[in-house]
């Protein structure tokens, strides 16, 4: 028996028995669908929370100062308050370890910011050059803090889209117009694009000046409250990493086993530990969809055993006009298969619907795969061959004579 | 041509061994139309399944055109069946919701040959077994018992068998209609073909040329039936 008569006997079989043949795929239908959609919405989550860490800056090591302790006291003040970190440090640091892009040390605070008529308090940013570069900032309108800004301590400053709106009124053009901050008179030279929120702080009403006048006009020393590294690549992190601690330990005059008055954050291990909470959500619910995916395969098995039963007398007839164990296992194999792939097929154009249909409705991003989809066929298929096996050999093994008289 | 030597048949039900045959020989030949009568529990069943190649005789020999079929493995049962043997059944044993065509088709499905000459073939033993032309294409269970029969007819002609085994082919007809099929078996003997009729009605096995008398495993007697 060639394929094509194969799979014309299993079509004239399956359709002998339409309503439950449907029925029994539908099973196949609901649990690969489900396992297509809950990989697809676990997929777009963690893609979703790996782009807004992205967003900040690729390959990014922020450093900021430690805890504040008063002399003499035992009482912490939370990490970062403390002034450790200066602009000599940045400087070395841009200076002599190996392996990075580029450097950009800020100073931030928030300062009460006045127009005319209006008012805001938000975050000031003195920085750099580097820091767009670094930090994945991008400016639509005019342009970023140049070193000639730096050099001579213009008050010049570059204002987010957020901040913009809240000082003029929406897509207000304000380039050239003025901003106070902390009562001086600033000169806007540029807009930075909207990026949209990222948790608590939103980086579209961040306003930037060069971090010299920051130092002079506003913070009054040269304490800086981060600096942000960029790595060459990925892979040399750890190591950029392990190199600024070193320098910054040396430069502070710690010895090892004292705590460093600094941290050093690799933004690799934020998205490692935002990747395994997204992995173990979406395992949850894949593993849920494949309960039902179980579900269905059983319901091929009880399909599949009830066909035999009732078809014995075709079976033990099939088998007097000479086809032998190959033959019906084969047919009986192969209608399971035939059933479960169907599943599968229908099965991955619900699971996409679905996820259209959550991205759509319930606004979560979703995201699938081609090796979800792949895999949805590789198990429907296995489940098939799996449940479709005992029924298989339990016709294959039926006696003709008995099978000819089963009533 | 069908040699039986001496044929025995055991059946083992649990401690109880049950001999169903118990010494049976005759020689049918080639264009022969014999029927093997007995009643019920006479061991003509089990004398049928050997001359199908559904079963193995425990001792003695079945020579079918001068092949040893007793001792053969299973799968090469299947393939004596396949080639050799055409069944007719008491209950038809059509395929459901099937079409004729391919209810008569069927046998050669398991013999590899294309799709184009198995339903040359299949008309050709629908003709042979006097079915209607028109209803070729209709479904099994759409037609009369005497339609069926000449169904199963044309599916046991298909593979121009040496032997066709007919088992109480009239048990489910009415007298007129088994009347035609038992007519029809006559017309394909006259054709040549060699046909073994399992019944226990008299009356029925009067159509054939000789009569096997079977009772209690074995040979009762033997008579040649003049027409």
């Amino acid at each position: 028996m060639n394929w094509l008569d194969l799979l014309e006997e299993i079509y004239w079989s399956l359709s002998a028995n339409k309503v439950r043949s449907f029925l029994t795929v539908l099973g196949i239908v609901i649990g690969i669908g489900s396992v297509i959609a809950m990989v697809a919405v676990g997929q777009g989550a963690k893609d979703g929370i790996q782009a807004s860490i992205q967003s900040v800056g690729s390959n990014l090591i922020i450093i900021t100062p430690g805890a504040q302790r008063g002399v003499g006291s035992q009482v912490n003040a939370g990490r970062g308050s403390a002034q450790t970190l200066t602009q000599a440090d940045a400087d070395a640091i841009k200076s002599t370890v190996p392996l990075i892009q580029s450097t950009a040390p800020e100073l931030s605070r928030r300062y009460q910011v006045t127009s005319r008529g209006k008012n805001t308090n938000t975050q000031i940013i003195g920085t750099v050059p580097e820091y767009p570069d670094v930090r994945k900032v991008e400016i639509t309108d005019g342009s970023f803090i140049t070193s000639k800004h730096l050099s001579s301590n213009d008050k010049v400053a570059v204002i987010g889209p957020q901040a913009r709106d809240d000082l003029f009124g929406v897509d207000a053009a304000v380039v050239g117009q003025s901003i106070r901050i902390n009562n001086i008179e600033f000169k806007i030279v540029g807009i930075t694009k909207a990026k949209g929120g990222s948790g608590f702080s939103n980086p579209d009403s961040n306003i930037f000046i060069p971090i010299t006048t920051a130092q002079r006009y506003l913070a009054g020393d040269v304490y800086v409250s981060t600096i942000s590294v960029e790595a060459q690549d990925q892979e040399s992190m750890p190591t950029v990493q392990q190199n600024i601690t070193d320098l910054l330990m040396q430069r502070h005059k710690i010895i090892s086993p004292q705590p460093a008055d600094f941290s050093v954050l690799n933004q690799a291990d934020i998205v490692a530990t935002a990747s395994s909470i997204t992995n173990t959500f979406t395992m949850l619910l894949a593993s849920i969809a494949g309960i039902s995916l179980l579900v269905g395969g059983i319901g091929i098995m009880n399909m599949m055993l009830t066909t035999v039963t009732e078809r014995t007398r075709e079976i033990g007839l099939r088998k007097a006009i000479g086809a032998d164990r190959k033959d019906i296992s084969a047919q009986f194999l192969l209608e399971a298969v035939t059933l479960t792939f169907a599943g599968g097929v229908f099965g991955i154009i619900l699971g996409w619907l679905l996820s259209l249909a959550v991205a759509k409705f319930a606004g979560m991003n979703t995201q699938i795969s081609l090796s979800s989809i792949l895999l949805a066929f590789g198990v429907s298929a296995l489940i098939g061959v799996i449940f479709g096996y005992y029924p298989a050999s339990r016709a294959a093994k039926l006696n003709p004579i008995d099978a000819l008289r089963y009533e | 041509m069908i040699e039986i030597k001496n044929i025995t048949k055991n059946y083992n039900t649990g401690e109880i061994e049950f001999q169903a045959l118990k010494g049976v020989t005759f020689t049918i030949k080639d264009g022969e139309f014999v029927a093997i009568m007995g009643p019920s529990g006479s061991g003509k069943s089990t004398l049928m399944n050997i001359l199908g190649a559904l079963d193995i005789p425990t001792s003695g020999k079945y020579l079918l055109d001068g092949q040893d079929v007793s001792s053969l493995s299973e799968s090469e049962l299947a393939k004596i069946r396949k080639e050799k043997i055409g069944f007719v059944f008491q209950s038809f044993n059509l395929l459901k919701r099937t079409t004729v065509i391919r209810n008569v088709a069927l046998p050669l499905l398991y013999t590899g040959m294309p799709k184009a000459q198995r339903l040359i073939k299949a008309k050709e033993a629908l003709a042979s077994s006097g079915f209607e032309e028109n209803h070729y294409y209709h479904l099994s269970n759409q037609l009369s018992g005497g339609q069926m029969q000449r169904v199963a007819i044309a599916r046991a002609l298909v593979n121009n068998p040496s032997l066709i085994l007919a088992d109480e082919p009239t048990g489910n007809l009415d007298t007129k209609t088994g009347e035609k099929v038992l007519e029809t078996f006559k017309k394909l003997n006259n054709q040549g073909h060699t046909i073994i009729l399992i019944t226990h009605e008299p009356d029925v096995a009067r159509h054939a040329n000789r009569i096997i008398v079977i009772r209690d495993g074995l040979i009762e007697k033997e008579e040649i039936v003049k027409h």
